[in-house]
């Protein structure tokens, strides 16, 4: 921690404070932010904006007796939310949003190859956003290829660089229609990355736009 | 005190609901809260019954997860906000709410007052500041916080205030580090 370089945007930020994102890109936010005490202070001010707002909402008269049947309901429920997730494995590199969604263990994530020793996971979440894990062996370079929509990628392990820098764990890039990269995985150590976006990528090769509907990326 | 004759002391009922269970307490924050929740939930396209039905889980949840609530570090209504936000995507949007790691803040104490306090003018001050915001603007945070833009309109939308809310995220920035500590 304390060396993380790059961070969420306001607009996601605030989309993640309003909840009006897709789980994919919320569940991309959350991970960001147990590892970035930064993200995580930002987020606590654009909530409080939210809670300004609450109390500052037309209130609107309730139903006669909801007062009692708030009452009731707590005597005849017990706290229905989840209980706190399990204490975190010794050296997962996935943080407890995460871990919720793939497990603890990197080995038992079902790996799907995708040639040059690329491999994916994609991962389950509500529609509007589709999210997935990649391992990139170090040194490797990805297809160059742009975006239509958003797509925010997070380094969980290893580290890449491209034309907007070097990321580690914990750095999040966050590309749109505008970006162009080809990223590379540092030498030394396997690059897992968690990767979420609202459209399909779109590769500038030949080759990769033909194979791109078969590897579903 | 922050606005002492505006606003009640909201964290000290939330203390007498944690610590003495005081349903009188709890009262004053549902008659406050509760009706704003409707109003919040139905801006952001619950129907009424969804609203009444989402108000009573949302204020339940505050009893049953009182002990959780630390006025060191967040507003009542700040707290209530996100009670209220994520019951709100579990009703409407039928998705989960990934949450971040709890980070741990340290063996549990009594929340240091000073804090407490400058968290209470630091709120108030932000909500005077939206309050004084031109009316396009906040009808802009508004419409952003009531889930009415997407992140990519959020994004694009160049009126938005956020000078308004960073002068503030400075100094909770700097409350953070301090609690770390």
């Amino acid at each position: 921690m304390g060396q993380i370089q790059h961070h969420l945007t306001d607009p996601l930020l605030i989309g993640y404070a309003a909840g009006s994102l897709p789980e994919a890109f919320s569940l991309v936010v959350a991970t960001h932010i147990s590892l970035c005490d930064d993200c995580r202070a930002r987020l606590g001010e654009f909530e409080t904006v939210g809670g300004c707002l609450l109390d500052d909402c037309a209130p609107r008269p309730l139903a006669p007796g909801a007062f009692q049947a708030t009452l009731h309901r707590i005597a005849t429920h017990a706290d229905d939310t989840p209980p706190a997730p399990a204490p975190a494995p010794p050296d997962t590199p996935f943080p407890a949003p995460l871990r919720a969604y793939a497990g603890p263990d990197v080995a038992a994530v079902r790996w799907r190859a995708m040639g040059g020793g690329l491999r994916q996971a994609r991962l389950n979440t509500a529609p509007g956003a589709s999210l997935r894990l990649l391992h990139i062996p170090a040194g490797t370079r990805l297809p160059d290829h742009g975006h239509r929509g958003l797509e925010m990628t997070l380094v969980l392990q290893g580290a890449f660089s491209d034309e907007d820098g070097r990321f580690a764990r914990g750095d999040i890039e966050i590309a749109n229609e505008a970006v162009h990269h080809t990223p590379v995985a540092e030498q030394g150590e396997d690059c897992i990355c968690l990767a979420a976006t609202d459209a399909p990528l779109k590769f500038n090769g030949l080759v990769q736009r033909i194979a791109q509907p078969f590897l579903g990326i | 005190m922050p606005n002492p004759d505006r606003t009640p002391d909201w964290a000290e009922y939330m203390r007498r609901i944690r610590q003495d269970r005081d349903q009188a307490a709890f009262g004053a924050v549902f008659d406050h809260f509760a009706p704003r929740i409707k109003g919040f939930l139905i801006r952001s396209g619950a129907s009424e019954s969804m609203a009444e039905d989402c108000v009573q889980d949302v204020m339940a949840t505050l009893w049953h997860k009182a002990h959780q609530f630390d006025p060191s570090r967040a507003a009542v209504s700040t707290w209530i906000f996100t009670i209220a936000r994520n019951k709100r995507i579990d009703a409407l949007r039928k998705q989960r709410r990934p949450e971040p790691e709890d980070i741990a803040w340290g063996p549990e104490e009594e929340p240091d007052q000073g804090d407490v306090l400058a968290l209470a003018q630091e709120t108030a001050q932000l909500g005077d500041a939206l309050a004084k915001l031109p009316e396009k603007q906040r009808v802009l945070i508004e419409r952003a916080y009531y889930a009415e833009l997407s992140h990519s309109e959020i994004a694009a939308e160049t009126g938005l205030p956020l000078g308004t809310i960073k002068s503030r995220i400075r100094l909770a920035l700097e409350r953070l580090r301090h609690a770390m500590k």
